[in-house]
């Protein structure tokens, strides 16, 4: 190629850009009924519906986005494919130069979407959640008669028309029995160069809308023995893959609330909101891109992404204050491995700052298998962590 | 498609492709299949790329676009023009530009 030219993949964020990630999720609203689900309401519900962003709405943010370099967006949900102007929105992000990473249950790919995605390709390999390998298990999970065959022939429509995706699992009761089936099954789709990730921690519901809901999936959640037990079913990979990962991301945070990506990109919700990423969703924290808010929008309309960016810089310098979490989380070397983070604090607790019992479980089995940790031993306790995860 | 650019060429960007540019440096992203060899393939250009790029607006020669560009890196005008002569050649072969006559 000529000295002036550069190919390049996976590009995600250009160095001058000024938005690294744009998370938009289409809809609340889901055609499956998913009994794990964190975030769904039903297909029908007019109310939301009403309330979702218009096409107009989204295309202008998108118009931002683009504005500010982004190079990237993920369309999500919900299940995004229920909105009627998917293809238009989708189109819109493309002419712009926007890459369209595509999260769905594939059960509403058509063949002119299937061909669409094949003539104007996303530019990033889209991801499919599976729910089971039969009807049976896969409808024990969605709890919609039909949706298994339904998925089955979006994922046929995207395989034929070479469209690239992977497939995720949903670790849960019904299809458990299935892990191998569906790994030997994911083996043969061309654009899974690892076995697939599973979700088996299933986060409360974002919006602390269900209680009643929020039992069912403290129900599903895999005991953290057998939450290890799946994770290191390829022993000596995992064991490498987590040594790596603790030299990089590793290590006691102290009071600093967000020691994570939040807020180097936008997550908008719905219904206009931006918030710092997908599971932030404390009201206080998000600024509302549709309607006159206090981060400063202009003539009477919304905040501007890039004043939704500049109010979340802010977020680095929130500091914890509950003495438990000062206790623990601000000591404890897992913190980069253990999933606590804001928004699960949030979902569970309704507060930033609160250890996570089962998600604190989960990291400590981890790090005891890995032999990090003395059986009764806590990581807040550790000092010489470092010594430990070489 | 390449042998049939020469000095005497008009390049434009092809519609198949947008071409942003992101704090001064042109990324180009295919908008249709076909035009990379991977999946997720994007195209960035070096300085001397983005001189060229710029001027090809379907008015200028190649040849034009080789003086200028020339002119801007006070380099050998016949080198320049062979430069130019390959990136466009290359281009329009993946379909990132269309050469008019
Ligand atoms: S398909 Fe996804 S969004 Fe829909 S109900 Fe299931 S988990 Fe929720
Ligand atoms: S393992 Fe426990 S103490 Fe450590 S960060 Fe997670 S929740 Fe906090």
């Amino acid at each position: 190629m000529s000295d002036f030219v550069r190919r390049t993949t996976r590009l995600e964020r250009p160095i001058g850009s000024r938005l690294g990630r744009l998370d938009i999720e289409l809809t609340e609203r889901c055609d499956n009924d998913c009994i794990h689900c964190c975030i769904n309401l039903p297909a029908g519900d007019r109310e939301a519906r009403a309330r979702e962003l218009t096409t107009a709405q989204v295309e202008g943010i998108l118009d931002q986005a683009a504005e500010l370099g982004c190079l990237q967006v993920r369309y999500t949900g919900g299940e995004p494919l229920l909105r009627p102007d998917f293809e238009e929105l989708y189109l819109h992000a493309r002419r712009l130069g926007i890459k369209v990473l595509i999260f769905t249950n594939a059960r509403r790919i058509t063949p002119e979407l299937a061909d669409l995605l094949a003539r104007v390709p996303p530019l990033v390999t889209a991801e499919v959640t599976v729910y089971g390998m039969h009807a049976e298990s896969y409808e024990a999970v969605s709890r919609v008669p039909g949706s298994y065959s339904q998925f089955r022939r979006g994922v046929d429509l995207l395989l034929d028309r070479g469209v690239p995706f992977v497939v995720k699992g949903a670790l849960l009761p019904a299809n458990r029995g299935e892990v191998e089936e569906f790994e030997a099954w994911a083996a043969t789709i061309p654009w899974m160069d690892k076995p697939p990730s599973y979700a088996m921690t299933f986060d409360l519901r974002n919006r602390r809308d269900d209680e009643r809901k929020n039992e069912l999936i403290r129900s599903l959640r895999l005991p953290p023995d057998e939450a290890v037990a799946m994770l290191t079913r390829r022993p000596e990979e995992y064991r490498r893959e987590m040594t790596e990962f603790a030299g990089r991301f590793m290590g006691p945070q102290g009071d600093v609330l967000f020691a994570c990506g939040a807020g180097h990109g936008v997550s908008v919700d719905a219904y206009g909101r931006a918030q710092p990423c997908m599971g932030v969703r404390a009201p206080e924290l998000t600024v509302d891109l549709i309607r006159a808010c206090a981060a400063g929008g202009a003539d009477g309309g919304g905040a501007t992404l890039a004043a939704a960016l500049e109010a979340f810089a802010a977020l680095r310098e929130l500091r914890a204050t509950n003495p438990e979490y000062l206790r623990r989380c601000a000591r404890c070397f897992l913190k980069g491995l253990c999933e606590q983070c804001p928004a699960k604090s949030w979902a569970e607790h309704g507060r930033l700052d609160t250890p996570v019992e089962y998600l604190c479980a989960v990291a400590h089995a981890q790090a005891r298998w890995l032999g990090w940790l003395g059986a009764d031993e806590y990581a807040w306790e550790v000092v010489d962590w470092r010594a430990r995860v070489t | 498609m390449t042998s049939e650019v020469t000095l005497q060429t008009v390049c434009v960007p092809s519609e198949d492709v947008v071409a942003r540019e992101i704090e001064g440096e042109i990324i180009i992203v295919p908008l249709v299949a076909g035009i990379g060899d991977a999946d997720d393939e994007l195209y960035t250009l070096n300085e001397t790329g983005k001189a060229i790029w710029d001027r090809l607006d379907g008015q200028r020669s190649l040849a034009a676009v080789a003086a200028e560009v020339a002119g801007e890196f006070d380099a050998p005008p016949a080198a320049i023009e062979a430069d130019v002569l390959g990136f466009a050649a290359e281009m329009a072969q993946r379909g990132i530009l269309t050469a008019g006559a």
